[in-house]
């Protein structure tokens, strides 16, 4: 249940399936494979694959952990969602709001941003490892950590930020976790600081990845940097942009830590994300069937998304 | 020209570091001069003002305990990783068995599952194993990620094979060729998903608030947000909580740079 540090690999990364191991045998009991395998299907069985099937089965249940009735409602926590009026409507499209600006807000900096910080490390200079770790450390930190130190430096009163500004001539007080849309540019802001570096480091193997000769031919040709970024750069980091598009994405999509250590939904609950609502739902509030119900609507929606994500991708190959 | 990048990386440097150094000066200082408007750079006097709260004896927010707490997780979360994915990885990438696609192709497709989709499920789960508020409930549950199986696999198919056969030849079995070849020609792959799982572990905040609910049981992140509502503004306390908690994830990182950038670099490469 870790939030994986490393995002997980999409399966263009993965080596051919079905590549049999070749003829040279390699001998072993019929029970050997199994073997080898039981200790990780066990704890996968478990953790990996039960939830995902309860999860559907706790989706069409009123299931709260305290009561001894648990009945069977059909698909009806799933049409709650889209009647108004319902129990949890209001909340449930106000955390999906929440989720979608942040998301789209969040997702061009951090494609952006690191890519640009990529070009600038992509050369042998002293000290580029040394930078690089740098623009790297803050993702190692725990969400924990950067929520607690960001909700001290964005104080209104006491924070470094606040304070920087007045130095410069700015306004000085202004509500950076209190009021949108300053939530938004903190919860932002926040996000960007904290994993630019990561993908900063996956653009900087895909950059390492383009043959030197494509940008020696394309000189020759004349092209100037602008262009051998556009038809050398851009092309050969296809496969890493949509990892990283789609990856950024997901992460935003599933922001939880920062908006619950450093604005806590304020104001009201505008900045409540979609996956704060369904853990207070389902946990606080003992409400597991209906936050089931709100997880599997968010893969599907997310499950959307990415599809359309690949198809622009593609589409644009073509 | 050569200047002007300097520049920028150097000014780019500091938009990163400065908060951290902000958030060690800070647990440096004494209330009165955290409390201070306009803020000062440097802790004048140094205090450990911070620290002696944070760590006071009797306190309702065991620190030092859920340090502890968080290192033997994170420990013993990486060494479960380490021997469960390995394994099962080599099964995969070498053996020969009905079922192996079946099975590589579930556990990748659990890759594209929201880890937040299962919470819900997972705390039932938990509670129905009777491990909610225990410390299996923050070392196991997270081993079922597929990325340390996917990660493996990736590279035991990099691996020569016939080292693996000449060991047959010599009449090793399968699991001398995984323990005495296989493995030690991964270190750098075995060490990379250590220090990952570890890292991932330590940090991890969301399962844990939930599952664990007693002060002595708390993971160090968990136990972090409670300190914001017991020393509201009281920030040399607070910030000295996030530096201990920081302290061996940047330790780490500096020691094992080379297998986490690795390890993140291949995370997006080989299409």
């Amino acid at each position: 249940m870790a939030a994986p540090l490393v995002a997980e690999p999409t399966v263009t990364g993965a080596a051919p399936v079905d590549a049999p191991p070749p003829a040279a045998r390699v001998m072993h009991g019929r029970a050997t494979p199994y073997l080898f395998l039981l200790p990780y299907l066990l704890i996968f069985g478990v953790f990996g694959l039960l939830p995902i099937v309860l999860g559907v089965w706790l989706s069409l249940h009123q299931w709260d952990f305290q009561l001894p009735n648990k009945p069977f409602v059909g698909l009806s926590n799933y049409k709650e969602l889209f009647s108004s009026g319902s129990l949890v409507y209001g909340d449930w499209w106000e955390s999906v709001r929440a989720t979608a600006i942040f998301t789209v807000a969040s997702v061009p900096p951090l494609v952006v941003l690191p890519l640009g910080m990529a070009l600038l490390l992509n050369r042998s200079f002293p000290g580029r490892t040394f930078f690089r770790a740098l623009y790297f450390a803050p993702y190692v930190l725990g969400v924990a950590v950067i929520g607690l130190l960001w909700r001290f430096l964005l104080d209104a009163n006491l924070g470094f930020v606040n304070h920087l500004l007045g130095v410069v001539g700015l306004p000085s007080d202004t509500p950076w976790v209190t009021a949108t849309p300053w939530a938004w540019l903190s919860l932002v802001g926040v996000t960007v600081w904290w994993t630019c570096g990561f993908n900063a480091v996956i653009y900087l193997a895909g950059l390492q990845d383009i043959p030197a000769e494509l940008y020696e031919a394309a000189t020759m040709d004349g092209a100037g940097a602008w262009d051998r970024f556009r038809h050398v750069t851009l092309p050969g980091l296809r496969p890493v942009l949509l990892f990283v598009v789609t990856t950024t994405i997901l992460a935003s999509a599933n922001m939880f830590g920062q908006s619950y250590l450093i604005t806590q939904g304020a104001p009201g609950n505008e900045t409540r994300t979609v996956v704060s609502y369904i853990v207070e739902r389902g946990l606080a509030q003992n409400d597991a069937g209906r936050a089931a119900a709100m997880s599997i609507t968010l893969t599907l929606m997310l499950v959307l998304v990415s599809v359309a994500n690949f198809r622009i991708f593609r589409y644009r190959e073509d | 020209m050569r200047k002007a990048r300097y520049l920028v990386l150097i000014a780019l440097a500091a938009v990163f570091v400065v908060p951290l150094v902000w958030m060690v000066l800070t647990s440096l200082k004494s209330y009165s001069t955290a409390q201070q408007s306009p803020p000062t750079w440097l802790p004048d006097p140094v205090s450990t003002y911070g620290y002696d709260r944070l760590f006071q004896p009797g306190s309702q927010n065991p620190v030092l305990l859920w340090f502890v707490n968080s290192m033997l997780a994170a420990t013993l979360h990486a060494a479960l990783v380490l021997v469960t994915a390995s394994t099962a990885a080599y099964a995969l990438a070498r053996m020969r068995f009905a079922g192996r696609r079946l099975v590589f192709a579930v556990v990748v497709a659990t890759l594209f599952v929201p880890p937040a989709t299962l919470i819900i499920p997972g705390f039932l789960v938990a509670d129905t194993l009777d491990w909610l508020d225990t410390l299996a409930v923050v070392v196991v549950p997270g081993a079922a990620s597929a990325f340390g199986v996917f990660f493996l696999r990736q590279f035991f198919l990099t691996l020569p094979r016939e080292l693996e056969e000449a060991a047959i030849l010599d009449g090793a079995n399968q699991w001398q060729v995984f323990w005495r070849v296989v493995l030690p020609l991964s270190k750098p792959a075995l060490a990379t998903l250590t220090v990952l799982s570890f890292l991932s572990n330590w940090n991890d905040f969301l399962w844990p608030i939930y599952v664990l609910f007693s002060a002595d049981r708390l993971t160090l992140p968990a136990g972090l947000g409670l300190l914001q509502g017991a020393y509201i503004a009281d920030y040399p306390v607070i910030m000295a909580g996030a530096v201990l908690a920081s302290v061996p994830a940047l330790l780490l990182f500096v020691l094992a740079q080379r297998y986490v950038i690795e390890g993140v670099s291949r995370s997006g490469l080989k299409g």
